[in-house]
């Protein structure tokens, strides 16, 4: 069953080549002028205030927290719905019990604002 | 031994013949897009190379190929050379296990018209197309500068607030098929298309996909009004082109799923099983481009409410739905 994985490692030597060399062919044909203004950030043309490194809305954390949250469900439910038909009644208890356990949570996100944004 | 030397010279070709059709196609799809939207807003589009600008891409290639290769002096240069292949590499994977044929037989050997039939196929696209997202987040991050910041953050938190749902669309098709695998998700389909017995998977899937690939009307992190233009802000030359390649994959990619899961894959009558699987997929990439012709941007506060608040419970609902209906049957 592992040699279904060969065409994949093939495929990925072949478009990371393709990816690779597309780079180094345009970095070697490509013409080279640099001045200071060129590669400076892009302001609208204006004279660039401080550093692009700052900090940002805490609210992008939250989303990656809870996506990890739920994308484990997410990952949950696939082998689930692979054996659903054997499973049948007692599958679909049992993973609606899971789900009204995190559902708990997300409406303890929606009620504390964790969707808003302003 | 000469089994598998025939295993790898055959998957080499499929390989080679599929990249290439793929490159082919994203290079006309840039074209295509040109010229719908055009003629949608009472233009012509590109006319001048070629007949009625059917060069245009290998013009727009070579421009790209000879333009100045600029890095920002403030920018952490390793990353920001490496976020385009990363962005691009994973967009042209996930096509390794879409099935685009029946078995055939050529001198007595059955060949499958797919890269690679892996059993846990779907799997593998959500897997490889999620990584596409560092791509993005590294390319804004590592310019240092602030639209690209501002775009990637937008970009990133959109695509994986939308990538809940998605997973969670085809979870109905996976419950009726009972495999992960694609081959057999078409196979299952040879009575009726899965469309019919999940009408709302698909609309869930359709939305997610589209904003999963930042297409209109889910084009933020490129909101050129106010973002100039996202992530990609200080690319030029083919960096540049990379993350456009990559964003054009990602749409030929979900459109491909959509007609693997929903529409029957390659079956249909009298044609060939190749040219239905890509007359469904061109009809998929026209919806893509329609779309972009006819509906304004989403506000960025609706979008995340929308995919949090609608879009996801809706997703878990109609899992209950066809289990419901699955035990009742």
């Amino acid at each position: 069953m592992l040699i279904s994985y060969l065409p994949i490692l093939i495929l990925l030597l072949v478009v990371m080549g393709f990816a690779i060399s597309n780079i180094i062919i345009s970095a070697l044909i490509g013409r080279h002028k640099p001045t200071a203004e060129k590669l400076s950030p892009y302001e609208c043309g204006v004279e660039p205030i401080g550093s692009a490194r700052e900090r940002f809305s805490v609210k992008f954390y939250i989303i990656a927290m809870m996506f990890v949250i739920f994308d484990i469900e997410v990952v949950f439910l696939y082998p689930w719905a692979v054996a659903y038909k054997s499973l049948a009644l007692f599958g679909l208890i049992e993973m609606a019990i899971f789900i009204i356990i995190l559902l708990v949570g997300y409406v303890y996100i929606w009620k504390r604002g964790g969707f808003e944004w302003e | 031994m000469i089994e598998a030397l025939i295993f790898l010279v055959l998957t080499i070709i499929k390989i080679g013949v599929v990249v290439g059709v793929l490159l082919l196609i994203i290079a006309y799809l840039i074209w295509v897009e040109r010229k719908v939207i055009a003629h949608m807003q009472v233009r012509l589009g590109p006319m001048r190379v070629g007949w009625h600008g059917l060069l245009q891409p290998i013009a727009d290639g070579l421009k790209l190929i000879f333009k100045e290769d600029i890095i920002p002096a403030r920018a952490s240069k390793v990353v920001f050379v490496l976020a385009p292949v990363i962005a691009t590499v994973p967009a042209l994977m996930a096509i390794a296990v879409i099935p685009f044929g029946d078995t055939i037989s050529i001198f007595g050997k059955s060949i499958d018209m797919v890269i690679t039939d892996v059993n846990i196929g779907i799997l593998f696209i959500l897997a490889v197309t999620s990584v596409g997202v560092y791509g993005v987040i590294l390319g804004g991050w590592s310019s240092n500068n602030k639209y690209s910041l501002l775009g990637a953050l937008r970009s990133s938190a959109q695509m994986i607030s939308y990538e809940l749902s998605l997973g969670l669309s085809l979870i109905g098709v996976i419950m009726i098929s009972q495999s992960l695998s694609l081959v057999d998700i078409v196979d299952s389909q040879a009575k009726y298309w899965f469309v019919i017995l999940q009408p709302l998977g698909f609309l869930i899937y359709a939305i997610s996909a589209i904003a999963e690939t930042n297409r209109c009307p889910f084009d933020l992190p490129e909101a050129e009004t106010e973002l100039v233009a996202g992530f990609h802000t200080e690319y030029s030359s083919m960096k540049f082109a990379l993350f456009f390649m990559a964003e054009y994959a990602n749409i030929i990619t979900v459109s491909a799923v959509a007609v693997t899961f929903f529409f029957g894959g390659w079956r249909g009558p009298y044609l060939p099983p190749v040219v239905w699987f890509l007359i469904k997929m061109a009809l998929c990439i026209f919806f893509f481009i329609w779309l972009r012709s006819t509906y304004p941007r989403f506000r960025y506060d609706q979008l995340m409410k929308f995919g949090w608040k609608i879009l996801l419970p809706v997703a878990l609902l109609n899992i209950l739905i066809t289990g419901l209906v699955i035990i009742l049957l």
